[in-house]
C-alpha cells in the first residue's frame, strides 16, 4: 500500500457557522471547488463530476453539525483507499479555521486531489469573505 | 521585416547524445549542421534537472528561485512572465507546439489552462502564444496530440508504454529483450508518432503565416524522456547489442558502490532501493538490479528516439527554407536537462547534480544575414540565458525581470560579458521527504551543497574537478586541500543564487 496524506488549511474571517453552512453542505461543494462543474447528492450517496468530464462517485461518511466536521470517501475503482475531511475549527474570534485533509491510496492521487483541495479553499476564503456575507452570524 | 526564431527542444536529453558533442550512437547530422556554421555550448547548464522548473525558466528568463517552481508539480502562474508575451507584444507571431509543462499533467478537475486547451477545441492564446498544441509522452490525457490519436488513431492509443502504472507510480515494467524498464516495442507507425507530429503541426504552423511575418516557434519535442518506446520499425537502426557501454556507468559493482558512498547518502539509498525521494523515477525499480545490458538497451533506443528528433526537425528547416526564409531564421536547439543513462548504474533523474543531467546539448546557430562566425562557447552558460537572447534576435530590450544576459558568441564575448559562473538548484518534498540542493559550476569546478532536509543534515557537498575528473567519480567535498577553494566557491553561490520566492508556491500534483 502506498498511502498518502495530505492536509491544507486557510483560515476564514468569517464565524465558523457562516462557513460551515457552505462548507458543510453536501450538495454545494461544486459551489466553491474549482474543477467540480457538478454536485448529486441522493442519500449517503454524492456523484461529483470533474472539470475533465470524469463523474466520480462518493459515499458520505460523516455530517457532524455539532463538530463541524464532513468526511467522505471516493468510490471509484481506482482508489484503493480514499477519505476527505473537511472540519471548520471555531477560533472564537468570529474567525475559523478550515481544514481540508485527503488520505488515499494510489498516493499520487492524495497530492492531485490535494492540489484540488487547496484551490478549494482559497476558493472559499474569497467567497466567504465577500461582501455577501458581511456582518453575517 | 526582422529575423525569425526557431526554438527547438528535445526533453531529457544528454550533451553527448548529439555527434557534434562527441556521441557514437546516434546519427544527429542536421544538428551537427547547426552547430558547424553557428555557436555550439560546452557547458551550458539548466538551472533545474525536472522538468517543470526547468521549462519554466526558459521562457521567464528567471531562476526557480524568482519564478518560484521548485518541483514538478508546482504550476507555474499564468501570468507570470513570458519571453512569449514580450515577442508577440513586439509583433512577433507566436507558437508553442509540442510539450509544455510549465503546469502539472495530472489534473482531473482539469485546473490548470494547459489542460483545458484541446478539450475546449482552443489552440491560444496562452502565455504569448497565439498558437498553442501540447503534447506529451504518449496518447492518454487531455493534450493535443492525445485527442488527434483518438480521433483519428484510436487502435494506437494504447500501442504507447503506460508512463504510469495502476498505482499511478512511474512505471517501472520492463521490456525489449533485456527486461529494461521503460524500455517498450511500440507497434505505432511512424508517422503518428509524437516526434513526427510535432513537426508536421509546426510546417504546418509555418505555413499559415504570410511571407514578411516575424514568428518565435517553440518546437518541442517529448522525446528522448523515458518511456523508450519509439516506433518498432526504427529500432533496428541501433543494435544494442552493439552499443558501448557509457564512460560514467562503472562495471565493477564494488567500485561503482564505493563511488556512491563518497556521495552524500540518498545517492546510495536511492541504488540500493530504500530512498526514492522524488516522482520522476519508478517507485518500484532498485537501481542495483540494472544490468549492462539494460544500459546498452537503454541507450539505443534512446538513440533512436534522437534520430528521429533529428530528422523531423530537418524536415522543418526544408520546409523553413521553401518559405524563403532560410537566411532570416535562428536555430536554437536544447533540451530541459539531461538523463543519468548508465552514469553510476543509475537511470532517470533526482537530486543528483552531475554532468548526466546538468551538462546539456545547446547549440544556436544564427540567421545566415547576421554574419556571424562559427565558435565554440566553453564559458559556463545556462538555459536561463536563452529567453534575453530571443529578445535580443528580436531587436526588442531584455525586460529587467530577466535574470541572464543573451548568450555570448564566443569565448572572448563571454569573458567580456562575465559569464563565469552558472547555477543549479533542486528542492523537492515528496510525502515528507525534502532534498535541497544548491549548486555553482565554476572554472573546472562543480560545487554543490546541500540544505537540511531528510536525509541530509546540512554539512554534505559534493566538489567535483571537472578537468581532472571529468566523470565526477572522486567527491573531494572533504579534502583538506580544497577547504579554501571550496569556501570560496559557496561564498560566490550565495552572492549570486537568488533568494526562494515567497511564500512557496503550493504543490498541485505529482507531475
Amino acid at each position: 500500500m502506498t498511502l498518502g496524506s495530505i492536509r491544507h488549511e486557510i483560515r476564514i474571517h468569517r464565524p465558523a457557522a457562516i462557513v460551515w453552512d457552505l462548507a458543510g453542505d453536501a450538495a454545494r461543494l461544486h459551489e466553491w471547488f474549482p474543477g467540480i462543474t457538478s454536485c448529486q447528492v441522493d442519500g449517503t450517496t454524492r456523484v461529483i463530476v470533474l472539470g475533465s468530464g470524469i463523474p466520480m462517485p462518493e459515499e458520505i461518511l460523516v455530517v457532524d453539525n455539532t463538530q463541524l466536521r464532513f468526511q467522505y470517501r471516493i468510490t471509484a475503482g481506482v482508489f484503493v483507499f480514499h477519505r476527505g475531511t473537511i472540519d471548520v475549527i471555531d477560533l472564537g474570534d468570529d474567525t475559523c479555521l478550515v481544514v481540508y485533509s485527503t488520505e488515499a491510496d494510489p498516493r499520487a492521487m492524495a497530492l492531485t486531489i490535494g492540489g484540488g483541495t487547496a484551490g478549494a479553499l482559497d476558493e472559499l476564503k474569497r467567497q466567504m469573505e465577500s461582501s455577501q456575507y458581511e456582518g453575517a452570524r | 521585416m526582422g529575423r525569425k526564431i526557431l526554438f527547438v527542444t528535445t526533453d531529457q536529453q544528454r550533451y553527448d547524445a548529439l555527434g557534434c558533442n562527441g556521441g557514437i550512437v546516434a546519427r544527429t547530422p542536421v544538428i551537427d549542421g547547426l552547430a558547424a556554421k553557428g555557436h555550439r555550448y560546452e557547458r551550458a547548464q539548466p538551472q533545474s534537472v525536472v522538468c517543470m522548473p526547468s521549462r519554466s525558466t526558459i521562457i521567464t528568463g528567471q531562476h526557480p528561485s524568482t519564478h518560484g517552481v521548485w518541483m514538478n508539480g508546482v504550476a507555474l502562474p499564468a501570468d507570470a512572465p513570458s519571453v512569449a508575451s514580450v515577442l508577440h507584444d513586439n509583433g512577433y507571431r507566436t507558437a508553442l507546439i509540442g510539450k509544455p509543462h510549465f503546469e502539472p499533467f495530472l489534473d482531473p478537475f482539469a485546473r490548470f489552462a494547459e489542460n483545458r486547451f484541446a478539450r475546449d477545441g482552443l489552440v491560444g492564446l496562452h502565455r504569448g502564444f497565439e498558437h498553442f498544441e501540447a503534447a506529451t509522452h504518449g496518447a492518454i490525457g487531455p493534450l493535443h496530440y492525445a485527442r488527434w490519436m483518438a480521433q483519428h488513431h484510436p487502435e494506437a492509443v494504447s500501442m504507447f508504454y503506460p508512463v504510469l502504472d495502476m498505482s499511478l507510480e512511474v512505471n517501472a515494467a520492463g521490456g525489449g529483450e533485456t527486461g529494461a524498464p521503460q524500455v517498450h516495442d511500440n507497434a505505432i507507425p511512424r508517422e503518428w508518432y509524437h516526434t513526427d507530429w510535432v513537426a508536421d503541426r509546426t510546417i504546418s504552423w509555418l505555413d499559415s503565416l504570410d511571407a514578411d511575418d516575424d514568428w518565435f516557434c517553440w518546437m518541442s519535442f517529448p522525446d528522448p524522456h523515458h518511456p523508450w518506446d519509439p516506433p518498432a520499425s526504427e529500432v533496428g537502426r541501433v543494435d544494442w547489442r552493439e552499443v558501448p557501454l557509457p564512460a560514467g556507468y562503472v562495471a565493477d559493482a564494488g567500485r561503482r558502490e564505493a563511488i556512491l558512498d563518497s556521495k552524500p547518502r540518498h545517492w546510495r539509498a536511492w541504488y540500493d532501493g530504500s530512498l526514492v525521494s522524488n516522482y520522476e523515477a519508478p517507485l518500484a525499480w532498485v537501481p542495483a538490479t540494472l544490468t549492462a545490458d539494460q544500459v546498452r538497451e537503454v541507450n539505443a533506443r534512446n538513440a533512436v528516439e534522437c534520430e528521429l528528433i533529428d530528422e523531423a526537425l530537418g524536415r522543418v528547416i526544408a520546409a523553413v527554407q521553401r518559405r524563403g526564409w532560410n537566411d532570416d531564421v535562428d536555430v536554437i536547439f536544447t533540451t530541459d536537462h539531461g538523463e543519468l543513462q548508465g552514469d553510476f548504474g543509475l537511470l532517470f533523474k533526482g537530486p543528483y547534480h552531475v554532468d548526466g543531467l546538468m551538462r546539456i546539448p545547446l547549440v544556436w546557430k544564427p540567421a545566415s544575414s547576421a554574419g556571424v562566425t562559427p565558435s565554440t562557447v566553453t564559458r559556463p552558460v545556462g538555459l536561463v540565458n536563452l529567453a534575453p537572447t530571443f529578445c535580443q534576435i528580436a531587436g526588442v530590450d531584455v525586460p529587467e525581470w530577466m535574470e541572464g544576459a543573451p548568450l555570448p558568441s564566443d569565448d572572448a564575448d563571454a569573458a567580456a560579458r562575465g559569464f563565469e559562473r552558472v547555477l543549479t538548484e533542486w528542492d523537492s518534498d515528496l510525502f515528507g521527504v525534502d532534498v535541497h540542493l544548491r549548486t555553482i559550476t565554476r572554472d573546472q569546478w562543480v560545487c554543490t551543497t546541500y540544505q537540511t532536509g531528510h536525509s541530509h543534515d546540512g554539512t554534505e557537498g559534493e566538489l567535483y574537478d571537472l578537468r581532472d575528473d571529468p566523470l565526477q567519480q572522486v567527491n573531494r567535498w572533504d579534502d583538506p586541500s580544497l577547504s579554501a577553494l571550496r569556501s570560496d566557491l559557496l561564498v560566490d553561490l550565495f552572492d549570486h543564487q537568488p533568494a526562494m520566492h515567497m511564500p512557496w508556491r503550493r504543490v498541485e500534483a505529482p507531475v
